[in-house]
């Protein structure tokens, strides 16, 4: 078995320019600051990032957007972060604004095989733009594509060496569906224990779809 | 009318509470929908849900007793009651889209005649993003809108249409405002109550959509 854990910097290094990037967190809830700060940085650019929002100026992906380093967000709502909007208004960030049920399932989708899915969400609304409609029953769906990733940077209290996660209450949100949906997902842990340490009840995320662990603020 | 800003919110928000039933899930919008909780009857006991992925929220720590990762879904910091349960965002809207809660209560910008509500954005003015309430308005069992009868200069939020981008097609089931409780029915807007301190004819002066009047219309249940 290879080990999983590498550093901060190793994580940064296989993160391109114009990468496709998933991260984690709820209004900073459950980001991965290290790896966010470890990203600005590097100093690299024109991500495409998919969230559930951009924060605060100064907290989780927030940080991301004051240090220009994204051409497009994918997110659920930007209302917590001027900077966001000004750099829409001044043409230099696309923001793809998606209701953030219909967001949560798109991201499932592409970690879960699935094309897509249907959601009654936005029927009626600018959300339905040009989408394909389908009607089921008598209630019709708009047809919501699914999300992958390049790379998905998520957070978690707990991992062990597999790669097993576990959350810390409400910083769970985005975290264990982005782990499914990237290519690579990089996981950013306060503890990291040994293989065994978690029971297997308790474990949110299986190893299997964990490719690199981040020690935290625990080292 | 009631003047008084502060005692205006309370009046919505006391008046929000008698529709909740002791055991509901309810999921309730920042703002004066967050007063809701502290004005429940005796003996009802609720769970609150919050879109980033917790049932069961208890109120605000004092300070120094924040947690980092227990926040609700405007950031800020929020305790846990016993019996809680946090999950990940997609179970979060499974409970939302899904009509597993069974009350939410959201501000508005406008609510039109035929019961659509727009929420979310003003072009070119404020454009904040949805977050979940499109799907919290397309799934919770009963929507509720806690709002100010009037915005700014006395300007009517119950329209005859909405001007602004639509939250949801699906039509809220009650407005509480500050001057009146008004049920969306088939048949239009119906005046339920009025506020205490306001009569019918103000009602119908600060509203733009054709209210539905009963030939009785008592006040409000709640005590100033």
């Amino acid at each position: 078995m290879k080990n999983k854990v590498i550093t901060v910097e190793q994580a940064i290094e296989m993160i391109p320019d114009g990468a496709t990037l998933m991260i984690g967190g709820f209004l900073g809830d459950g980001t991965p600051e290290l790896l966010v700060d470890a990203l600005i940085k590097s100093g690299k650019k024109n991500f495409t990032i998919i969230a559930n929002d951009t924060a605060f100026p100064n907290k989780g992906i927030g940080k991301l957007i004051v240090n220009k380093m994204a051409k497009k967000v994918i997110v659920s709502h930007i209302g917590t972060n001027p900077e966001t909007q000004k750099q829409m208004i001044e043409g230099t960030l696309e923001v793809e604004l998606v209701p953030q049920g219909t967001l949560a399932e798109r991201v499932r989708a592409g970690g879960f095989g699935l094309g897509g899915i249907l959601t009654p969400t936005g029927v009626g609304t600018v959300v339905e733009n040009s989408k394909q409609k389908i009607a089921i029953d008598g209630t019709e769906y708009l047809v919501e594509t699914a999300l992958k990733a390049d790379f998905a940077l998520i957070k978690a209290q707990r991992a062990d060496f597999y790669g097993n996660l576990f959350f810390n209450f409400t910083s769970r949100n985005f975290n264990p569906l982005m782990a499914f949906a990237a290519k690579t997902t990089i996981v950013e842990v306060e503890e990291l224990v040994p293989i065994g340490g978690l029971s297997p009840n308790e474990i949110h995320t299986p190893h299997a779809v964990v490719d690199y662990i981040v020690r935290g603020n625990a080292r | 009318m009631i003047q008084d800003q502060e005692l205006a919110k309370v009046v919505i928000a006391k008046r929000v509470a008698l529709e909740l039933k002791d055991g509901d899930v309810v999921n309730l919008g920042i703002g004066i929908p967050t007063l809701v909780a502290n004005y429940l009857p005796p003996k009802v006991e609720i769970f609150l849900q919050s879109e980033n992925g917790i049932l069961g929220m208890g109120p605000a720590p004092a300070a120094g007793y924040e947690h980092p990762n227990l926040t609700n879904a405007g950031g800020s910091p929020i305790t846990f009651l016993p019996g809680a349960c946090a999950f990940d965002s997609a179970t979060s809207f499974g409970l939302i889209r899904g009509g597993h809660v069974d009350a939410t209560v959201l501000g508005a910008l406008q609510v039109d005649e035929e019961g659509h509500l727009a929420n979310w954005m003003i072009p070119g003015k404020m454009v904040p993003g949805m977050g979940g309430a499109m799907d919290l308005v397309t799934g919770a069992k009963k929507v509720i809108v806690a709002m100010q009868h009037v915005a700014k200069g006395n300007a009517p939020k119950i329209v005859k249409k909405c001007s602004l981008p639509l939250t949801s097609i699906r039509r809220v089931d009650l407005i509480v405002t500050d001057m009146a409780v008004i049920e969306v029915t088939q048949k239009g807007l119906v005046l339920k109550e009025v506020a205490p301190q306001t009569t019918v004819e103000e009602v119908i002066k600060y509203t733009e959509a054709t209210l539905i009047v009963p030939e009785k219309v008592p006040v409000m249940p709640v005590n100033l």
